[in-house]
């Protein structure tokens, strides 16, 4: 006994001496580089492939874990740091590091990322080594986004993510796959570019794109209204807020289900995590001059999409919409600028990026095999697909907000937070919590309840093992964050309050409260 | 004339080039003119590339002003020469054997090494007379090839195109020297530099000057003087458009980069405005250019135009960091117009070279390797990280940035968003569209080398950057100092 603990106090030593950010964001490379040498015919290809990506995604995933166990929540500044040199002479480093808002959504994404290649096991069955590799790289791009202490490696993973995504739509995608992707890249990268010319400035400024001194530097109120302006574009997009979230619906709707389930489940994130590591931080009066602005913006969104997502017809164009609804929550509690509500952000971004992937999923699993998106074409599938119907259930009461769900306390939080900044916005955005329920409920019942007329539906096969390892999980850490969420307010409570000393916005209470 | 240690090492690539010309003529013309003479040439000029980039490095350090100040020779001559080298041994490299088209005669070969050797010397012009020559013994031998395919009318017209525009252009050059001789009294451009030096500017010096930019903005084709481009390009051979894509932009690049920062670096508030104009018109035309395009090689370019644009941001700034991300970005350039055109060469179907865009379509799955290496080349030249495009406009529009140039950045990043969509559509062609008429399988040895060492240098670029950052900055400074 005793010598199984010391072996495994021996690996964690042995770990925290290794580069370990950087193992685990170029882990997935070394996958890719397996995944070309690769030989025999189509079929050997692809089962192959598969069990590559798998394996090394999860490895990734266990690695990550480690991250959570070394991690001291009540540290304050960046942990599992690592410095090198990178461009000689210019201020510009490989700096890597973490925090409690950085390290929940790196194992957000390694979690999802062996999950969603699971979900694509059967769903893809031409390019499968191209499209392992996709998605790979994307891990790598999305793991060393979260990661980075550097501006410029920030930007370099921040549109890196473009490349893979915009093939994995394109490529694997619907219809309308080559509209969707075109969509998504030059959205996004006119955003990104707008952000790319501040940060330029920025250097220019500061002399350094290292995010640690940047965070301390005050750039005068005039520049943060133009800088805030630039990240703001970039960011907006990603979330998406409105009214420029016109890209998400499409790209979702033509993604394959495990593109949608990393898009709506790590990509979108990253707008919100743009906002808590660049704007606040750095641009701390224009923030608060723009807050009303974004609670206008996050209102609409809150309420325009539930509307809109009640008339769809199609299930994956609803759950988009319903995203940008709950990604509307974000951004109000991010700039209600106070501890319950930035806290309630990361909640609901951790909580969204699980259930939104699950509800993805959802849609996957009888996409496969119906092969329609169409509401209208389904009707009764708990008669044939009971535990389908039962995961799908707690998913779609989790979104809703249910008490005893993760999306419960990320939304009470994003509540209670936005009532301290302005109470009209709390009232207007708990309307859009009745409003999702409206549409997730309809949505449900149309789907699962009802009898089952049509005979397809009646043949439906029940899930298979493969389903039940993806469900089962993403359940199971909904169920805990929900029961037990200071698991993870924990974690992030010591940078959220630092983040509001950082930004100016800290009151004598929320630093009594420490 | 002085004989002495330095006039002869200094201009040692110089050398080897000018006796390997000559070689060549003997060779092509006592030969037979068979397809093994044209290999026997070919393989003289690659080597004589080779050894000249290689006698690089043995050249004496630090700067030199040689032939009675009209060649001078420095760290910025050393590297674009090494640029434009590395660029005409891939353009050689890339005629397969039997592409036909004039550019499997003899005479190709030698007309390209002595159009190189035009390049080396107009780099290192010191002098606006051996700057001329320089420039006029690389167009000459342009012209003719581009006018090479002589069965066809529109490689015939190209070239006469090329000349025409291409004599008005030395013209304008010429007018602005003589304004420039006239009002300073020398034609040495240290000379030039030492009387602009604090006194006040005559109108006709500046005028003289925006005639010597003008005629040098044609030979690098930004707008508004970019007409030819396209039209060029598409007429003549592919592999004499591969060789106009890369070689002559770096050389042309080197000397603006001489004749501003060095000649006029006392009135650069005067050019620097020239360049804002010269970079947004190209930006804009470049990438709104290419959208309607249906022939690859007139999109390339109006790639090359764009990209034209972004390296004259650099110029724009007139800065020291101006001045080294020029060198940067011709660096990343020279690479991906390479890689590209290694592709474009290989576009065949039944054994017919095709130049459709559309001829790419479903390309990733008859020839999956080429389409990944089309696609990362594309991703680099919209400028898309960790890729080597994006650090060459990373240090561009930083220097703009530096400069106060905001507006120009801005400018720069919003059409570097529409160039995007027209590389995104040879993605988009390749990668989500099935083939009906697939290209003919395989890719010649000799486009795997140089496509192979683009991608690298391309996909690893992140890695060099700090030397090639360091390299460029040390330039500048000897070139400041």
């Amino acid at each position: 006994m005793s010598l199984g603990i010391s072996a495994v106090l021996g690996v964690v030593n042995m770990l925290s001496s290794w580069p370990l950010l950087s193992v685990i964001i170029f882990l997935p490379l070394i996958g890719v580089l397996f995944l070309m040498l690769i030989r025999g015919d189509e079929q050997v290809v692809a089962a192959n492939s598969r069990q590559v990506a798998l394996w090394v995604s999860s490895f990734a995933f266990l690695l990550s874990l480690f991250l959570l166990w070394g991690f001291d929540p009540v540290a304050t500044g960046y942990q599992f740091e690592e410095k090198a040199e990178w461009i000689a002479g210019s201020g510009i480093t490989y700096h890597l590091g973490i925090d409690g808002i950085s390290m929940p959504f790196i194992l957000l994404s390694t979690f999802l990322t062996p999950l969603a290649i699971l979900a694509s096991w059967q769903a893809i069955t031409h390019r499968v080594r191209e499209y392992m590799i996709a998605f790979l790289v994307l891990e790598v791009m999305m793991v060393g986004m979260f990661a980075s202490l550097d501006m410029l490696m920030f930007y370099l993973f921040f549109e890196g993510v473009l490349i893979p995504m915009f093939l994995i739509i394109g490529v694997w995608g619907g219809a309308e796959r080559v509209y969707a992707a075109f969509k998504f890249f030059l959205f996004t990268l006119l955003g990104s570019v707008l952000m790319l010319v501040c940060m330029l400035y920025m250097y220019h400024v500061v002399g350094t794109t290292n995010i640690v001194a940047l965070s301390g530097y005050d750039f005068l109120p005039a520049v943060q209204f133009w800088l805030f302006i630039g990240f703001f574009a970039s960011f907006a997009v990603k979330v998406p807020m409105w009214p420029v979230h016109t890209w998400l619906p499409d790209a979702h709707v033509q993604a394959p289900t495990a593109g949608s389930m990393i898009l709506a489940g790590v990509l979108l994130k990253m707008g919100g995590y743009g906002f808590l590591r660049f704007s606040l931080p750095m641009f701390p009066d224009a923030s608060e001059y723009f807050a009303p602005f974004i609670f206008v913006l996050s209102v609409i969104a809150v309420i325009y999409t539930s509307l809109v997502a009640l008339a769809q017809s199609d299930m994956k164009k609803l759950i988009a919409y319903s995203s940008v609804a709950h990604m509307g929550f974000v951004t109000i509690g991010i700039f209600s600028l106070n501890e319950q509500g930035i806290a309630g952000a990361m909640f609901q971004m951790i909580s969204h990026g699980l259930v939104s992937a699950a509800l993805f999923f959802c849609v996957g699993v009888v996409y496969d095999r119906l092969h329609t998106r169409e509401i209208g074409a389904y009707g009764g599938v708990v008669d044939a697909m009971p535990r389908y119907a039962s995961f799908f259930m707690f998913m779609m009461l989790a979104s809703v907000g249910l008490p005893g769900t993760s999306g419960f306390v990320g939304e009470m939080l994003v509540l209670v937070g936005a009532w301290q900044a302005s109470y009209w916005v709390a009232i207007f955005a708990a309307t859009g919590l009745v409003l999702g329920a409206c549409y997730m409920l309809w949505l449900y019942r149309r789907v699962v309840f009802g009898r089952a007329e049509k005979p397809e539906i009646l043949e439906l096969a029940p899930l298979n093992n493969r389903e039940y390892v993806i469900f089962v999980p993403l359940t199971i850490l909904v169920l805990w964050f929900g029961v037990y969420p200071s698991s993870l307010l924990d974690i992030m409570q010591g940078t959220v309050l630092d983040l509001l000393e950082i930004s100016g916005a800290g009151t004598a209470t929320q630093t009594a409260l420490r | 004339m002085d004989f002495s240690q330095i006039t002869l090492s200094a201009a040692l690539p110089e050398y080897i080039l000018a006796c390997l010309s000559l070689v060549l003529v003997l060779v092509a013309a006592f030969s037979p003119a068979d397809e093994q003479n044209m290999k026997t040439v070919r393989s003289l000029s690659l080597l004589g590339y080779a050894l000249a980039f290689g006698a690089i490095f043995f050249v004496p350090q630090g700067t030199h002003v040689i032939f009675n100040g009209l060649f001078a020779v420095g760290p910025l001559g050393y590297y674009m020469k090494g640029l434009v080298l590395i660029g005409a041994f891939f353009a050689a490299w890339l005629v397969s054997d039997g592409w036909g088209d004039g550019v499997d005669r003899p005479e190709y070969h030698v007309l390209i090494v002595l159009a190189v050797l035009g390049m080396m010397v107009m780099i290192s012009a010191n002098d606006l007379l051996s700057l001329y020559m320089g420039l006029e013994l690389q167009s000459l031998p342009l012209y003719v090839v581009a006018a090479m395919r002589t069965g066809s009318l529109k490689s015939s017209e190209a070239g006469l195109k090329y000349f025409l525009l291409g004599a008005l252009s030395s013209g304008l050059l010429l007018y602005g020297a003589s304004l420039i001789y006239g009002y300073t009294g020398t034609t040495n451009i240290s000379e030039i530099a030492a009387s602009l030096s604090g006194g006040e500017v005559s109108a006709g010096i500046t005028i003289g000057m925006v005639f010597l930019l003008s005629g040098l903005a044609f030979k690098i084709s930004a707008a508004p003087f970019h007409m030819w481009t396209p039209d060029v390009y598409e007429g003549a051979p592919t592999p004499v458009t591969a060789l106009f894509a890369i070689v002559p932009k770096v050389a042309a690049m080197g000397l603006l980069l001489n004749v501003s920062y060095v000649a006029f670096a006392d009135i650069s508030v005067q050019w620097s405005q020239i360049f804002i104009a010269l970079s947004v018109a190209s930006m804009i035309v470049g990438a709104t250019g290419a959208i309607m395009q249906q022939n690859i090689k007139r999109m390339m370019a109006y790639s090359s135009i764009a990209h034209m644009g972004y390296a004259l941001a650099g110029f724009a700034a007139a800065s020291e960091a101006g001045f080294s991300s020029v060198i940067i970005y011709m660096t990343t350039y020279l690479f991906m117009g390479a890689g590209a055109f290694a592709i474009i060469l290989n576009m065949r179907r039944d054994s017919v070279p095709v130049e459709k865009i559309s001829d790419l379509t479903g390309m990733s799955s008859t020839h999956p390797l080429l389409a990944a290496g089309m696609m990362i080349i594309m991703f680099s030249m919209a400028g898309i990280p960790p890729l080597a495009g994006f650090f060459g406009k990373w240090y561009v529009f930083l220097a703009a940035v530096n400069a106060g140039l905001l507006p120009l950045a801005v400018i720069g990043v919003l059409t570097s968003v529409i160039g995007a969509f027209y590389y995104l559509r040879i993605i988009k062609l390749m990668y989500f569209e099935d083939a009906e008429a697939p290209l003919d399988k395989g890719l010649e040895r000799n486009n795997r080398l140089v496509l192979l060492v683009s991608l690298g240098v391309i996909t690893l670029f992140f890695m060099g950057i700090s030397r090639v950052n360091e390299a460029a900055g040390f330039i500048a400074l000897s070139a400041f100092g």
